[in-house]
């Protein structure tokens, strides 16, 4: 706006004008033409690359759980099992108030007061449509409970979904083991490929020992999802385009157990209340028949999930319920070895089947004034071999010990498969212990206490001192014994099928080395001995077995628990329960050709023969059918 | 050259003057620019609906900002552009008091300081997106053309502050956007072609001082154009996933709600700034092509008006108005495409939002209310 008007040409600055605006134009078409080149490379040349990484990008794979196989026992009868159960989800993005709405669960005794915070922290990690399982197994009065309420819980849900389970739950939890929710450690030792959609796995027992049989092989399927991760429906439209594709899970293998399940309710019938284990083997292939230990637990509620505070008073109980007391408990043997240290002994020639000693209810060595007693305070008076066994004199083999010597006494014992695990199909097993002067060298540390003591042989004798079995490893022992020296490994799986195509695999029975005693005559003898511990009038276990329909054998051990002092006499009713004797019992029948194998341990049940034999005896009964219990 | 010839292609005038026809010309509307920006809002709306995923409220808000944005077209277009001219400098103090207003006082939107809230929110930078055009031509409609140096230094300065105003918001895309606005202006002028190769050859040393002036998170969207790969889930995931969602839909399309990239979630802003991927997506390349056309109709109405004003205001603001027009397509769909960096510019009539919409139609309104009264101004 100057003073003076210029000059202005209207005319060239037109045409100024339009030159310009004709080089914008063509600059302009210039840059749209380099978009359009770009918009051809992208949606004509290069389509392909990006069609695929489009569907890369909304396609996702999900795994899909296989059923894991089940579980029998002998007779077909069902032990675990898979059944449809409902579990209460939550999902956190559908709810306002998280905090809220799972109180108002626990009003209604869904979930549990002290679980609020817990799951509260588990809705808040991860993503928020994922589902956050709050209960894996609602009984039918809860899903009942919970329906009538639904409307007041929007966001909480029931998914139908397969849980594990075990109908006759204690009874065989210690044989099967459990299925627990998959944990971190689970998830090191597993592929986590094959687990990707499973949320249990064995975690101890046949369960766990027969993971890879059982699990099966996962499956997957293709789902459509956006960029969160979220599953999004598949539409028509589009799955007619590209159905995604689904690979089907194979379920796991059913195994077939060897245990009875009509013999494993006897013992543990038998042992209800008590504490201790019961086993059982079939002496010709080493099938295990029975294995109970108690007291039990609920291996349901492993599978079904329970609260940490359920968890910790289970394992808090001083009974301790969890502890597998058949493979892991480790106990003095007692006179349960002295079949098979009369065997050594007559093989080494320590004594034969005629020498005679006299037993005035103690013995001490030479030189000494200590006194090794007798369980039968005024002896047994004059007994052999045979009588010793029966009538299970201890100052018999008090004599010969010193004869057999302990390393011999090892050599043989461990020929019967005591001192390490027995080989059963089941994780963690003890070792015991069989004692030997190599051993005591190696486990201490002190020089003076690496000596091998005389009297340590002779508290040996008679399975106490440092020695300790396992019931597995006495009824592993008692089945050699009955079949004069040949072992087998004990197993409990006998076949596994394929549950597709119902192919049987059958487990073969495995021989190990055989006991190295060959006069078939000392066999006779000694087992004819424990056959009178049974069946003859002065037997210890005459009470037992005295009319049983059936040739029973076996042979009574009681452990120390507590140590008597020299100048006390060991009194039943005055000493507290934990502290009493271990009752044991270790059995075969038939005497000729052996259908089974029993061991029994009774913790603080003070006598083997008393307490332990009849539960032996029982178990037989029903497995050699001459139970006239109805099951 | 004769420039009548292609000039009837955009020639409404030679047409019938059927009922419509009246209409028009009594609204003071320019029929072919009318129809062309309408068929680019239809087309909006059918991709919008798509792009928000069938929200139905969302889409019927961006229906309501387009109604309200052709009304503010409609009322523009009624005055003459000597009237517009002469409040022109006013408008133009107004907004960059506004701008300083902004930086003062302005209430904190998105990151950065862009909204002033005076009864309703808006962006004092949308003024000068029309404001500084206008005050360029303005300041030459009675100079002589092509202009001096001294113009040039001025128009420079009245460009320059605004423009670094916006920038200290900051947003650098829009400061950039205006000064486009502004040094179209000057071009179309006569700025002389050396002093143009000039400002060519100093843009490399001009880029680098730009560099230094950028923010990180401006730095990091050069680099991320240059290699998007380097950060596939930061900062190059929308070029990767919209690059994805264009070249996945081919000549054809995946069709209308169906682009896996936009409905699932994958293409980020994809009913702002991105939403030329969805519509690549769903529309293929046919459905780019048919939009691209339409926006360069409009262009070269834009300019075709501008040859046929009469006076040198007219004439520099409809060309600037066009040629900013196309700067924003280009812009956006090169962003989109990968071939520039991204910049918050979204894609004219079809990105959802609210004052950059009535900006675009105010200035449509001038380049109706250019054509429709040439012939009552006294040249």
């Amino acid at each position: 706006m100057g003073l003076i008007a210029p000059i202005k040409d209207l005319r060239s600055e037109k045409q100024l004008f339009v030159a310009r605006v004709i080089l914008s134009s063509v600059i302009s078409i210039i840059l749209l033409g380099i978009v359009i080149v770009r918009l051809v490379q992208l949606q004509i040349l290069d389509h392909e690359q990006f069609a695929e990484q489009s569907q890369g990008n909304r396609i996702r794979i999900e795994a899909v759980p296989p059923t894991r196989g089940l579980i029998f026992d002998r007779n077909g009868r069902v032990l675990a099992e898979n059944l449809p159960a409902y579990q209460l989800e939550l999902i956190p993005e559908q709810i306002p108030d998280v905090d809220d709405t799972l109180s108002r669960l626990a009003r209604i005794g869904l979930i549990k007061e002290e679980d609020i915070t817990r799951f509260n922290a588990l809705a808040q990690s991860g993503p928020r449509f994922k589902p956050v399982t709050l209960r894996f197994h609602l009984t039918d009065d809860e899903i009942a409970r919970f329906a009538v309420q639904r409307p007041r819980f929007p966001g909480v849900d029931l998914q139908p979904r397969l849980v594990r389970h075990y109908p006759d739950g204690e009874l065989i939890a210690h044989a099967i083991g459990y299925v627990g929710a998959l944990s971190t450690t689970d998830l090191q030792r597993l592929d986590r490929a094959a687990y990707a959609g499973t949320s249990h796995t064995g975690k101890t027992g046949v369960e766990h020992f027969n993971e890879d049989l059982l699990h099966g092989d996962v499956g997957y399927q293709q789902v459509v999802t956006n960029a969160l991760g979220r599953q999004v429906p598949i539409e028509t439209r589009d799955a007619a385009a590209n159905l995604p594709k689904r690979v089907s899970p194979a379920p796991g293998a059913n195994l077939h157990l060897s245990l009875d399940l009509n013999v494993q309710r006897v013992a543990y019938e038998q042992m209800a209340g008590r504490k201790g284990a019961v086993v059982a083997i079939d002496p010709n292939n080493g099938e295990i028949l029975a294995l109970v230990s108690m007291p039990s637990f609920n291996p349901n509620a492993f599978a079904t999930g329970m609260s940490p505070s359920d968890y910790s008073a289970l394992q808090g109980n001083e009974d301790r319920p969890l502890f597998n007391r058949a493979v892991l408990g480790t106990y003095p043997p007692g006179s349960t070895i002295k079949p098979m240290l009369s065997l050594a002994a007559l093989e080494v020639g320590a004594t034969n089947l005629t020498r005679r000693s006299v037993c005035f209810g103690w013995y001490s060595l030479p030189g000494s004034t200590h006194r090794y007693r007798d369980w039968q305070p005024g002896g047994h008076g004059e007994v052999d071999l045979h009588d010793a066994i029966e009538q299970s004199c201890d100052v018999y083999f008090y004599e010969i010990s010193r004869d057999i010597g302990i390393d011999t006494m090892h050599q043989y014992l461990t020929q019967f498969g005591l001192g390490s695990d027995t080989g059963l199909d089941m994780a963690g097993e003890a070792d015991g212990l069989v004692p030997s002067r190599e051993w005591k060298r190696q486990a201490f540390r002190e020089r003076a206490d690496q000596v091998w003591f005389p009297g340590e042989t002779i508290i040996a004798s008679i399975g106490q001192g440092y020695m300790l079995a396992t019931p597995l490893q006495l009824a592993n022992a008692v089945a050699a014994l009955s079949i004069r020296g040949q072992r087998y490994r004990p197993h409990l799986v006998a076949a596994f099928e394929d549950s597709v195509n119902g192919r049987r695999t059958i487990i073969a029975p495995e021989p190990l080395s055989r006991v190295d005693i060959d006069k078939p005559f000392y066999w006779d003898n000694i087992l004819n001995a424990m056959h009178g511990v049974l069946q003859s009038p002065t037997g210890t276990a005459r009470a037992a077995g005295l009319d049983a329909p059936y040739d029973m054998a076996g042979k009574s051990g009681t452990a120390q628990v507590f140590t008597v002092a020299q100048d006390e006499e060991y009194n039943e009713e005055e000493i507290e329960e934990r502290l009493r004797d271990h009752a044991l019992f270790v059995s075969f029948a038939p005497l000729e050709e052996p259908e089974i194998a029993v061991a029994v341990i009774v913790e603080n049940g003070s006598s083997g023969s008393r307490i332990a034999a009849p539960i032996a005896r029982a178990v037989m009964d029903q497995y050699l059918g001459y139970s006239d219990v109805e099951l | 050259m004769n420039f009548s010839d292609t000039g009837r292609f955009f020639s409404g005038d030679k047409a019938p003057v059927t009922g419509v026809g009246n209409l028009l010309q009594r609204l003071n509307l320019d029929g072919p620019l009318l129809s062309s920006l309408l068929l680019i809002c239809v087309f909006g709306l059918v991709v919008l609906y798509s792009a928000v995923a069938q929200n139905f409220d969302l889409w019927l808000q961006q229906l309501i900002r387009m109604f309200i944005a052709s009304v503010a077209m409609l009322i523009i277009a009624q005055f003459r552009p000597d009237f517009i001219r002469r409040w022109t400098p006013w408008g133009y103090l107004a907004g960059l008091v506004l701008l300083i207003l902004v930086l003062v006082t302005g209430e904190i939107g998105q990151g950065a300081q862009r909204w002033l809230d005076i009864g309703i929110r808006f962006q004092p930078s949308e003024i000068m997106k029309l404001a500084v055009p206008m005050m360029a031509a303005w300041y030459l409609h009675d100079r002589q053309l092509p202009p001096k140096f001294i113009d040039l230094v001025l128009i420079g300065v009245l460009i320059v502050v605004p423009t670094i105003l916006i920038a200290r918001q900051p947003d650098l895309g829009t400061a950039l956007l205006i000064a486009m606005s502004g040094v179209i202006v000057i071009v179309l002028a006569g700025l002389p072609i050396r002093i143009m190769l000039l400002l060519a050859a100093s843009s490399v040393p001009g880029a680098y001082v730009l560099w230094q002036f950028m923010q990180e998170y401006q730095k990091q969207r050069v680099l991320t154009l240059l290699n998007p790969d380097s950060d596939p889930l930061g900062a190059g995931y929308n070029i990767i996933q919209s690059k994805i969602a264009i070249g996945s839909g081919g000549l054809f399309g995946k069709g209308w709600n169906n682009g896996s990239q936009a409905q699932l979630e994958f293409l980020p802003e994809r009913d702002t700034d991105f939403i030329f991927a969805v519509m690549g997506e769903e529309m293929g390349l046919l459905g780019l092509l048919s939009l691209l056309s339409l926006y360069l109709f409009v262009v070269g109405r834009g300019l075709y008006i501008a040859i046929q004003a009469h006076d040198t205001y007219s004439r520099l603001l409809a060309g600037s108005i066009s040629l900013t027009f196309f700067v924003y397509v280009f812009v956006n769909t090169a962003m989109v495409t990968g071939l520039v960096p991204v910049v918050g510019i979204p894609l004219p009539l079809v990105s959802f939002g609210g004052t950059s919409m009535v900006t675009l139609m105010a200035g449509f309104g001038i380049l109706m209310s250019i054509q429709r009264h040439r012939k009552l101004l006294p040249h």
